[in-house]
């Protein structure tokens, strides 16, 4: 069976010439980089080379990345890193649990947080930021794209409200890396988080920007690596491949990939619909990344849709999983006003690098064939179950 | 059994049986799916109203979906897990409350039965493209030509018998339902789950309600309640002998059960038993144990499996409770969702909200609701 892989927004593979440049790094080149010895400088220099690869994606400074073990802690870094008990937090609804309960976590320890509504297209109003400021109001957390529908926040907006209020801007920008261009200076930002696992380097992974100025906390206490802001030896390999995914990221832009991209999500979007009534795209008006699109489809089971689609070898995803790996309804799809059952009638396709036209072609065969086959069996039994 | 094409979906508790189930069919060539259902999240009421902090072991807990994945990684099957904890707690949970502080005792399990395993899970099964679903049940299900209907069967193994618990199901569900551990034993299935290498195969039987840990129901009953912020209904009242004499008083209906004889709170020399509960005037009433006796009951919601309907009163042996040993019986339809069961002798603390499951040897008959 063809297996199509259609949610590069949970992970993407490794890329061969990632994989290629990291290989050297699990067996000659193994050192501790931060060793004085031979070894050391190797690998040092390794690590080095991958920070300015990161720092040019972001269009910053190599001295303004930290590197993480992902996302997550990037997110958390961020969070716990510039604010604590006391202060004031704006964040949205929409955000990644990293971010939501990385600020939950903070106000329990006696911090206040202000969660901010969107709208149906899931988009922050950056009027709602300014309203909600306080005198104590130290951070301001807002994803630059969003995992679930991909859509794209005015991120610089809100950052501007941030600098006159004097108050810090991080915004997580683990899907939008790789798919849209960052300017960190240009967005005005004091962090931006990012994960190698969406970029197709490994899981494991990841990296903080910090602009130069903003005081940031660790949350890693142990050696001095990344500036003492993140104890831990480095892991040198994982580092080396987001550096190499990174370059391959910022060329893949010069090269109109991401247009190519979105005319791929976009032949499969509409491909998926024609025909189809009572089916929509969430989040349909508003910009996204080129990858992604979501989109439910009433009066069918978005759990049953996944599992279905997988017995045939087409992976694509809904809402969350939880510990057990039982779905959960998306919170991003229920604060965007979805009702509960359309939130669990959608599914997330995402696309990546590695994704050609005959994956397309392929899904477009099996998705339409699917939704039609699950509406005729709901609701399935004519009679129903002995009730009490 | 014989081969096809078609998908079988196997539920999959993290027991040796659902496991040695998921293992033989697969082992047999068939096209096997394996699937658990998230009912309820143990974590909910964990460390509330004296509920336990950590909950393992138990059904929907972590431990028996990492048992029951690994099991199915070890076969090589595809394994998912569907939520469907709105769903249980709407059939299952909530009835479960109701049923207690209304003075009865329910039975859980048949609800997740006839609600979820064996409905909502063929649903789930037919939309993922599996036409049938396999359990661990021990109970016989088979096409008898003669009636033209599908029949529900004791197992062989009489001490593991579950089909008190199946009364409820459908012709459409029976037909989409196998039970391959119907003709075996516990050990032999043990021995199976050896055979197949499952780790589990020394794993203990869960023995409670899946949802109630350390089966205190009257715990679980106040921690759902305050987590669902609601007052626990006030049902206290009098205690009543079964002259109408007021003897003393009780906290709340929800606390007894018919037969109970501890925690009464009175003693009176001989031995009191609760014998109704009523839950209109909040009363329980006790009595000596010969009370406890009763020939008849009615039965409501009934639900027929091998026969269409009941035309005249039939004879039957009845179960009023799991463990219990069918009692000789004749059955009559008395309404259009009743019936009157008459033992020919006298059975001991027949409890409303029970299952009164009808059978004529092997042959699950049908049954209905305690009144």
């Amino acid at each position: 069976m063809r297996r199509i892989y259609l949610d590069n927004n949970a992970t993407t593979p490794v890329l061969p010439d990632v994989f290629e440049a990291m290989r050297p790094y699990f067996s000659d080149q193994f050192g501790n980089a931060s060793s004085i010895h031979h070894h050391g400088q190797q690998t040092r220099a390794a690590v080095e080379d991958a920070r300015e690869s990161v720092a040019a994606l972001l269009g910053c400074r190599a001295s303004e990345i930290v590197f993480t073990s992902g996302g997550t802690e990037a997110d958390n870094l961020a969070v716990a890193g510039m604010a604590g008990p006391g202060d004031h937090i704006i964040t949205s609804s929409i955000e990644h649990h990293a971010v939501l309960l990385a600020c939950k976590h903070l106000e329990d320890m006696g911090a206040e947080v202000s969660v901010l509504p969107v709208d149906g297209r899931s988009l922050v109003d950056p009027g709602d930021v300014r309203r909600a400021l306080r005198p104590n109001t130290k951070l301001i957390s807002i994803m630059m794209a969003n995992n679930e529908t991909g859509v794209l926040q005015p991120v610089e907006e809100i950052a501007k409200i941030a600098a006159e209020a004097g108050v810090y801007f991080h915004t997580d920008a683990v899907q939008a890396a790789g798919k849209v261009a960052i300017d960190v200076a240009q967005i005005g930002c004091n962090a931006l988080s990012i994960s190698g696992h969406k970029i197709h380097a490994p899981q494991g992974v990841g990296a903080l920007f910090v602009r130069k100025g903003t005081r940031l906390q660790p949350m890693l206490y142990g050696g001095r690596h990344e500036r003492s802001l993140r104890a831990g030896t480095e892991n040198v390999p994982g580092i080396v491949g987001l550096g190499k995914a990174a370059q391959l990221a910022r060329a893949a832009f010069d090269s109109g990939d991401d247009k190519k991209m979105a005319a791929m999500r976009d032949r499969l979007q509409q491909g998926i619909l024609a025909g189809l009534d009572e089916a929509g795209v969430n989040g349909d008006s508003a910009a996204r990344v080129p990858n992604t699109t979501n989109i439910h489809f009433d009066h069918i089971d978005g759990e049953a849709m996944v599992i279905a689609l997988d017995l045939k070898g087409v992976a694509v995803s809904t809402g969350a999983a939880c510990s057990s790996g039982a779905i959960e309804a998306s919170h991003v799809l229920l604060a965007m006003g979805l009702r509960p059952d359309q939130a669990r009638a959608s599914i997330r396709l995402s696309l990546g690098k590695q994704t050609v036209d005959e994956d397309i072609d392929i899904a477009l065969g099996l998705v339409p064939e699917t939704v039609a086959r699950l509406r005729e069996l709901s609701p399935v039994y004519k009679r129903p179950a002995l009730s009490t | 059994m014989e081969l096809n094409t078609q998908t079988i979906a196997v539920a999959m508790s993290g027991g040796v049986d659902s496991s040695t189930v998921a293992a033989m069919l697969r082992a047999d060539g068939h096209n096997v799916v394996g699937l658990t259902m998230q009912l309820w999240n143990q974590r909910r009421l964990a460390g509330k109203e004296g509920m336990p902090e950590s909950v393992q072991g138990r059904c929907c807990s972590l431990d028996d979906v990492y048992d029951a994945r690994r099991v199915a990684q070890q076969i090589g099957i595809p394994y998912y897990v569907v939520n469907h904890e709105e769903r249980f707690e709407r059939n299952v949970i909530r009835p479960f409350v109701e049923e207690y502080v209304s003075g009865r005792t329910p039975i859980p399990c048949s609800l997740c039965n006839n609600h979820l395993k064996f409905d909502q899970l063929l649903i789930v099964a037919q939309q993922i493209g599996a036409e049938r679903v396999a359990t661990g049940h021990y109970a016989r299900v088979a096409f008898d030509d003669a009636r033209g209907r599908w029949l529900l069967k004791r197992p062989a193994d009489a001490s593991k018998d579950q089909t008190y618990f199946l009364f409820g199901l459908t012709q459409e569900q029976l037909s989409r339902t196998i039970f391959p551990l119907g003709d075996m034993t516990k050990p032999e299935v043990r021995e199976l789950a050896r055979h197949h290498g499952l780790a589990l195969a020394e794993k203990p039987d869960s023995q409670e309600i899946c949802f109630v840990p350390g089966g205190d129901y009257k715990r679980f009953i106040d921690a759902y309640l305050a987590e669902q912020g609601e007052a626990l209904p006030e049902t206290a009242g009098d205690l009543v002998t079964t002259n109408g004499e007021v003897i003393g008083e009780h906290g709340g209906i929800h606390n007894f059960t018919v037969g109970q004889r501890k925690g009464l709170g009175v003693a009176t020399g001989s031995p009191l038993y609760v014998i109704q509960i009523s839950g209109a005037n909040k009363q329980v009433i006790v009595g000596g144990e010969e009370h406890l006796y009763s020939r008849t009951l009615r039965a409501r919601r009934i639900n027929l499996i091998a026969v269409d309907d009941l035309h005249e009163p039939i004879r039957v042996a009845v179960k009023i409770r799991h463990r219990h040993e069918p009692a000789p019986a004749m059955i009559e339809r008395t309404g259009p969702d009743e019936m009157l069961v008459t033992f020919d002798e006298p059975q001991r603390a027949i409890t409303p909200g029970q299952a009164a499951v009808f059978y004529d040897g092997d042959i699950v008959v049908g049954g209905g609701w305690i009144a």
